[in-house]
């Protein structure tokens, strides 16, 4: 043979490891590009400066650079979204590993994945032009498109990331401990919140993590439906304006390498320190409380 | 116990577990909703001029043929990019690692990726192959943008096909005398082939709804004619929504058409969905 | 597998064998101007066969791609600035002007709000947030909604500098992308006020005067309306080839003045 056997899977397994660090390869590049282009606004504005100025006003002259409302924006919007998304995931989740039919459980799964599956712009689109009005009707506010109403559109898309991901974690407590738990004379519910749940807790601190990193970095609906002010919100139906929502907003007109450039590059830098940190710590929890086998009770 | 206590406690597990009920209702209830929504006021814009004819009249009338065109192209490119290289990366991960420090540092690296904001994959995108690489907002552009976005996805369902090939077939063939890549390549792959392919059709499905890592490398507001390469810039069905929504001339004349274009991206997200959700059943039925 | 891998093939195929199109003209830029362009980039395509693909974005947007050198007319509802074509210039890009249309910003309420003037002074303090409720200008007592632009507007920009006298809008007003969604917004809050320009105006809005003076094309004209301003294009150099023939178009008194005056702006021819 021309090439040798044992050359050629020298050649493949190099150039499989090659690929196989595609991943911190990619992740790097991001990072790299991130920094290139996000740093020359520090000669401009100190860190300080950026991360807690309150104003935002970046075509302006003088001009400031002050993220802390467009933080602000972020932080309220996944505070609300998680309020409301963490309950309802984790009760789904329970329901399907614990109480539904498999039957039923046949119908709702598919449910749930094609919620997750829904388009993030139709789901912004509806918040915008069928929630706003609604609930500008019915709560008697001065606009529609708010923390609120993002708040929900963004539970309703975290919902199915904490309940797959929690479910699964919940299915795979063994059946060895529920039925100790029964037999110890334990109803169903009880042997839920005292046995089952701390058992998957490492689980369903991953999927509530992963879901709330999913309404950090969401663009399109709090673009669509959030409000567009970038200020610090003084009340549950005051417009917002997260992070992710004013780099898409303001991209396009940002002349390239303009102080305003390297300022939403910098924000995106800060939104990807934030998701990195998220994932880490899930990362982190789902080691370290792995869910052992039975054998080890 | 006594028997009220228990009597007690069974109420309480039952008040209990309705709310649970109510609380995976409330799931459904909602899609509904939206769906209803959308079914119902973008059903009447949907006829077969929408569907084949360019935008016209400012957007008013006329069809979306453009931003399905759009749309197709560069989720199909996306695939293109991402199943070869996230296939490759699978084969390393599940079949020539040495589990270890390196192989954790990879996984994090990949599952940081999945959870990186589409709109820091635009800019990233915008950085690199729009302005450093030249290529303007382009197909290319937004293909090797969605491409990245997609590559953890296609690398975890292609992990989890791999994983699922029993290890006996590997052990026959290596006890056939064959190398590792010829065991791959010839016994391991087809196998886990159906598999992957349901991955790269749910990628498929989430990479033609995305809209931020376009909206800034390929998608452009009204270019009626088909893209002539893969420099040209293009439409595409989310973007669509969004500008006609947003930044349109004709907000309100072209509600019915936002809906009707939401309608057809939804049956084709969904339909994708559903055909990956019946062929999966079907290749776990064969095995 | 062979089948899979075809399947692939035809889908490459697919890309190599889209026939080649000559001539292009790329538009960006102003969301007041997208109108006009739009329309004309219709009737032009129809009449030359030549493709013009428009987006909008805001002046600003246009503006910078000018100067990255990524389109080919920029539309801009503002002149462009002096650090903006310094920079174009090192870039190697020309801007030429071309004003194509006269246009003036209006503000907008909602059609059941019964103020119906405001003075200079009162929109600017409207806007800077230290009158917030309408019953302090005549109106009825409930908050007002402030809606503005976003920085890429050059309707922003102009408003900023013709109304606001270069104050800064308070940070708790909605910014939407685009003069149409503007409209929306107002269109369907009854507490809202906005500004378009005027070839949005439309049933659903309600146009406010300004100091006495209403906002129509006559004024405009006149210059009597206060906020009132040119409509640009501009281009990379002097145009050549399918660009020139495109904004020749535009500037025909028969052909896109006619389109101008469609949409509802004052021709400038």
């Amino acid at each position: 043979m021309a090439i040798s056997r044992q050359k050629k899977e020298l050649f493949m397994r190099m150039l499989f490891t090659l690929l196989g660090a595609t991943g911190i390869i990619i992740l790097t590049l991001i990072l790299l590009f991130l920094v290139k282009e996000g740093m020359p606004i520090f000669s401009e504005v100190s860190v300080t400066d950026f991360l807690f100025g309150k104003y935002w006003y970046p075509t302006y002259d003088p001009p400031d650079f002050g993220i802390l409302p467009l933080i602000a924006g972020t932080f309220s919007v996944t505070v609300i979204s998680s309020i409301i998304a963490i309950p309802l995931g984790v009760m789904t989740a329970v329901y399907l590993a614990e109480i539904a039919t498999p039957r039923i459980r046949g119908i709702v799964k598919p449910i749930v994945e094609l919620i997750e599956g829904l388009p993030t712009v139709v789901i912004g689109f509806f918040g915008m032009v069928v929630m706003a009005p609604f609930l500008q009707r019915i709560f008697d506010m001065p606009t529609g498109l708010n923390l609120f109403n993002a708040s929900i559109m963004l539970a309703f898309m975290s919902v199915p990331t904490i309940c797959s991901i929690s479910e699964d974690a919940i299915y795979s407590v063994p059946q060895e401990m529920r039925e100790a738990s029964l037999a110890l004379g334990a109803t169903h519910l009880e042997t839920i919140i005292r046995v089952i749940l701390p058992a998957s807790l490492s689980g369903i601190s991953t999927a509530v993590i992963l879901g709330i990193s999913r309404a950090v970095g969401e663009t399109m609906v709090v673009l669509m439906v959030a409000g567009g002010a970038a200020m610090i919100p003084g009340s549950l139906f005051d417009p917002v304006r997260p992070m992710p929502a004013t780099i898409a907003a303001e991209m396009a007109e940002a002349p390239y390498q303009s102080e305003h450039y390297y300022a939403l590059f910098a924000i995106g830098l800060v939104l990807f320190v934030f998701t990195f940190a998220f994932n880490m710590l899930a990362d982190y929890l789902a080691h370290k409380h792995k869910q052992v086998g039975a054998a080890t009770l | 116990m006594k028997a009220s206590s228990i009597k007690r406690r069974r109420k309480k597990q039952a008040a209990v577990f309705w709310i649970l009920r109510g609380a995976a209702i409330v799931n459904g209830l909602a899609l509904f909703v939206i769906l209803f929504f959308i079914v119902v006021n973008g059903i009447s814009a949907i006829n077969w001029e929408f569907l084949s004819e360019p935008p016209r009249n400012s957007m008013t009338e006329g069809g979306i043929l453009p931003c399905i065109v759009g749309t197709f192209l560069l989720s199909f490119g996306s695939l293109l990019v991402a199943f070869p290289w996230g296939v490759a990366t699978a084969i390393y991960l599940s079949e020539y690692a040495k589990p270890g420090p390196w192989v954790r540092f990879i996984r994090l690296g990949i599952n940081n990726l999945a959870g990186v904001p589409s709109v820091v994959y635009g800019l990233f995108g915008l950085a690199l192959f729009v302005t450093a690489m030249g290529m303007g907002v382009s197909l290319l552009a937004g293909m090797l943008t969605l491409g990245a976005f997609i590559l953890p996805l296609i690398i975890g369902t292609a992990e989890e096909a791999l994983r699922s090939v029993p290890q006996t077939y590997r052990e026959a063939s290596l006890g056939l005398g064959a190398t590792k890549w010829q065991t791959v390549y010839r016994v391991v792959l087809p196998a886990a082939f159906p598999k992957m392919l349901t991955g790269m059709i749910l990628g498929l499905s989430r990479v033609a709804g995305e809209t931020a890592p376009i909206m800034f490398t390929a998608a452009v507001f009204y270019t009626p004619e088909m893209p002539t390469s893969v420099f040209s810039d293009v439409m595409a069905l989310p973007y669509h929504i969004y500008v006609l929504a947003t930044a349109g001339t004709n907000i309100e004349e072209t509600r019915h058409l936002q809906y009707g274009t939401a309608l057809v991206l939804m049956a084709l997200v969904f339909g994708m969905n559903m055909f990956s959700i019946w062929y999966r059943s079907r290749i776990q039925k064969r095995t | 597998m062979r089948r899979h891998v075809f399947i692939l093939a035809l889908v490459v195929g697919l890309f190599c064998s889209v026939p080649a199109w000559a001539g292009q003209v790329v538009i960006k830029g102003s969301t007041t101007v997208l109108p006009i362009a739009q329309k004309c980039a219709e009737a032009f395509t129809q009449e030359t066969g030549i493709n013009v693909s428009v987006s909008g974005g805001g002046s600003g947007n246009g503006i910078k791609a000018l100067i990255d050198g990524t389109t080919d007319v920029a539309d801009a509802s503002r002149f462009i600035k002096q650090p903006e074509v310094e920079r174009a210039i090192s870039n190697g890009h020309y801007p030429v002007p071309f004003g194509i249309a006269y246009d003036s910003i209006v503000p907008v309420v909602h059609p059941t709000n019964s103020v119906s003037n405001l003075s200079s002074d009162q929109l600017k303090k409207i806007y800077t947030g230290e009158i917030e409720n309408w019953s302090e200008v005549g109106g009825p007592d409930r908050p007002i909604v402030v809606i503005s632009r976003d920085t890429s507007s050059g309707t922003y920009e102009v408003w900023e500098e013709k109304a606001l006298d270069g104050a800064r809008v308070f940070p708790g007003a909605l910014l939407q992308a685009s003069n149409g969604a503007v409209a929306q917004a107002v269109s369907k809050n009854a507490n809202a006020i906005g500004y378009v320009g005027i070839g949005y105006l439309n049933d659903e809005l309600k146009g406010v005067s300004v100091n006495g003076v209403e906002g129509t094309k006559a004024t405009t004209l006149s210059g009597e309306f206060p906020i009132s301003r040119t409509l640009f294009m501009f281009t990379d150099g002097w145009p050549k080839g399918d660009t020139k023939k495109f904004i020749n178009y535009v500037m025909h008194p028969k052909k896109g003045q006619q389109f101008v005056s469609e949409v509802g702006y004052v021709p400038i021819f």
